[in-house]
């Protein structure tokens, strides 16, 4: 079994719509939303929730007043500044060390579990997909994202299944690692723009830094096409397979209107015909 | 006053906002990057950054000599960043949130601390722009302690223009709080809605007031204007989609430098916010 990451480093390149696309190409494959942060790929997929299950993880601190003696202890320890005049915990602040709770002479401070979010086990008129929604303000998405891609993995075990198909976060940070390790291929959708060569370069040297083989693809290309062949020269020097481009499209945004992906609203668009070569080349450098 | 720009999703045009609006105003002002995975903004405004500063954050340092092996480093630690395998106390550095609590509880006071980079802090000057970013090392996982450093560089008083990064967790947290004034940017498309709808719901939970800017506003379709009457969030700026200025965008060159006629534009923008933020108590 093989997994395909798709990230970009900048957002908004086109990464879930081309998921959303490899979707309705690729056979007998898992789908994960592992952009937990904003999953977006649920709104194209049309998931039937099959399984849903709450996400704990981390803790929060809690002063309880009744047995608080406002001694000052916690406030002088946590170095979060999370702790209020009035010995109350701002929960946003509140990293969920344990110092206060450890220390409090009078056992004043509860530390419940975090409800961090939901995970999702759907059906799809593509196949099984695992998707998540983090809760809002709440940390640990690189955990949640761990958890999508275990979940996909056992699926695809179970159903004796060869492909998961990631659409991963966006930038270089923890989702980023989460979502990376040990996965087949990497594919960064990029945009011919100072900012996509920029935030691509920063993805590529991640994807080195832990050994994941990369691949890119431009996006909108046309819109710049001088940008493009400078991010595709960048990669060919650093050993990143180069795929094809594909146009900037309003398919893209219309498909997404209605709930489809560019292969249902109009199979004969130029968007769909190098989506379609961008997946066979996918397929072919994975062994699919 | 702090102006805080946001978006939810990524690429709905939270840098272009954000440096634009920088751009166009006369009076002093501090421009701090918090997008610092993925720190864009230095592109448009050009500034010239300085030297480099590491930002770093404490992590334990165990005394060998002094170590008697009890174990209360690790049982204290929330994080897994420190545990005694065999004859050795072993930090994990990238899972350690510098807490101190190891430190603090151990009884043979046989940790210390050392600092452990993040990534760097850059400052440059673009005209009246005083411009800050961080920029996250590659393979660092901890963002927010890297923007709350970024965050410290600004002064309390005057104007602080802050783009922030994606999503709804904890890195645009750190970008938001203690915000006067949040500019929501997105664009009229499901994604944009989806991703718009977390982005107030964090909003909401910090109780700022904020605003919206809708990119793109010509492609898609009209639930995000629904969306932003039904929650009484002011609609303060409109741009429609123009190949010319996506391809200005491309190459680096901010709107307002391209098409001039745009200035008006963000000053009165910026009047807009002045006039939401004081309208709900935030001072000018």
């Amino acid at each position: 079994m093989k997994e395909l990451v798709v990230i970009s480093g900048k957002g908004g390149t086109g990464k879930t719509s081309l998921v959303a696309a490899f979707a309705a190409l690729a056979k007998d494959k898992v789908l994960a939303d592992a952009d937990v942060d904003a999953a977006d790929l649920h709104l194209i997929l049309d998931p039937h929730v099959e399984e849903s299950h709450g996400f704990e993880s981390g803790r929060t601190a809690v002063i309880v007043p009744e047995r608080c003696t406002q001694c000052g202890l916690c406030r002088d320890l946590c170095r979060f500044d999370a702790i209020s005049e009035t010995f109350e915990v701002d929960p946003i602040d509140c990293e969920g060390c344990g110092v206060c709770v450890y220390f409090c002479p009078e056992k004043a401070v509860d530390f419940p579990l975090n409800r961090c979010g939901d995970w999702f086990v759907s059906d799809t008129r593509f196949g099984p997909l695992v998707h998540a929604r983090l809760g809002i303000a709440e940390e640990n998405s690189g955990k949640l994202v761990t958890l999508v891609r275990q979940e996909a993995k056992k699926i695809a075990e179970e159903k004796n299944l060869g492909l998961i198909l990631t659409d991963g976060p966006p930038g270089v940070g923890c989702p980023v690692i989460a979502a990376i390790g040990g996965a087949a291929g990497l594919l960064i959708v990029t945009e011919p723009t100072v900012s996509g060569r920029h935030d691509m370069m920063r993805v590529t040297q991640l994807a080195a830094h832990f050994g994941v083989p990369a691949m890119v693809c431009v996006n909108k290309f046309d819109l710049n096409v001088e940008q493009a062949e400078g991010i595709e020269a960048f990669a060919r020097e650093n050993g990143i397979k180069v795929l094809d481009r594909v146009p900037f499209d309003p398919v893209f945004t219309r498909s997404m209107v209605v709930g489809q992906t560019i292969l249902e609203y109009d199979e004969r668009s130029e968007a769909v015909e190098s989506v379609r070569s961008i997946w066979n080349q996918c397929s072919e450098v994975l062994g699919l | 006053m702090i102006i805080s720009v946001a978006s939810g999703k990524g690429g709905t045009g939270k840098t272009t906002i954000a440096t634009n609006l920088a751009l166009s105003l006369d009076d002093p002002l501090v421009f701090l990057d918090c997008d610092v995975e993925e720190p864009n903004a230095h592109l448009f405004l050009q500034a010239d950054l300085g030297r480099p500063e590491i930002a770093t954050t404490p992590v334990p340092l165990v005394d060998e000599n002094k170590c008697t092996l009890c174990g209360k480093c690790g049982e204290i630690c929330q994080f897994k960043a420190i545990i005694v395998i065999g004859e050795t106390v072993l930090p994990f550095e990238e899972l350690c949130h510098s807490c101190g609590g190891c430190m603090e509880v151990c009884p043979e006071d046989a940790i210390s601390e050392k600092p452990r980079e993040l990534g760097v802090i850059e400052e440059g000057r673009q005209n009246g722009i005083r411009f800050i970013h961080g920029r996250l090392r590659i393979g660092e996982a901890m963002a927010p302690p890297l923007i709350k450093k970024v965050r410290a560089k600004a002064p309390v008083d005057g104007l602080t223009i802050i783009d922030a990064p994606p999503g709804t967790s904890c890195p645009v947290i750190a970008a938001m709080k203690g915000a006067d004034f949040i500019l929501l940017v997105t664009e009229p498309t499901p994604f944009g809605l989806h991703d718009l709808k977390l982005a107030v719901g964090a909003v909401r939970v910090l109780g700022i007031p904020c605003g919206l800017v809708i990119n793109r506003s010509d492609l898609g379709d009209r639930k995000v204007y629904e969306y932003a009457q039904e929650e009484g969030i002011p609609i303060l700026m409109e741009i429609p989609f123009e190949r010319k200025i996506a391809e200005a965008y491309s190459r680096g060159v901010p709107v307002v430098e391209a098409f001039p006629e745009w200035k008006e534009r963000f000053v009165r923008l910026y009047q807009d916010i002045q006039d939401a933020a004081v309208g709900k108590g935030v001072p000018a």
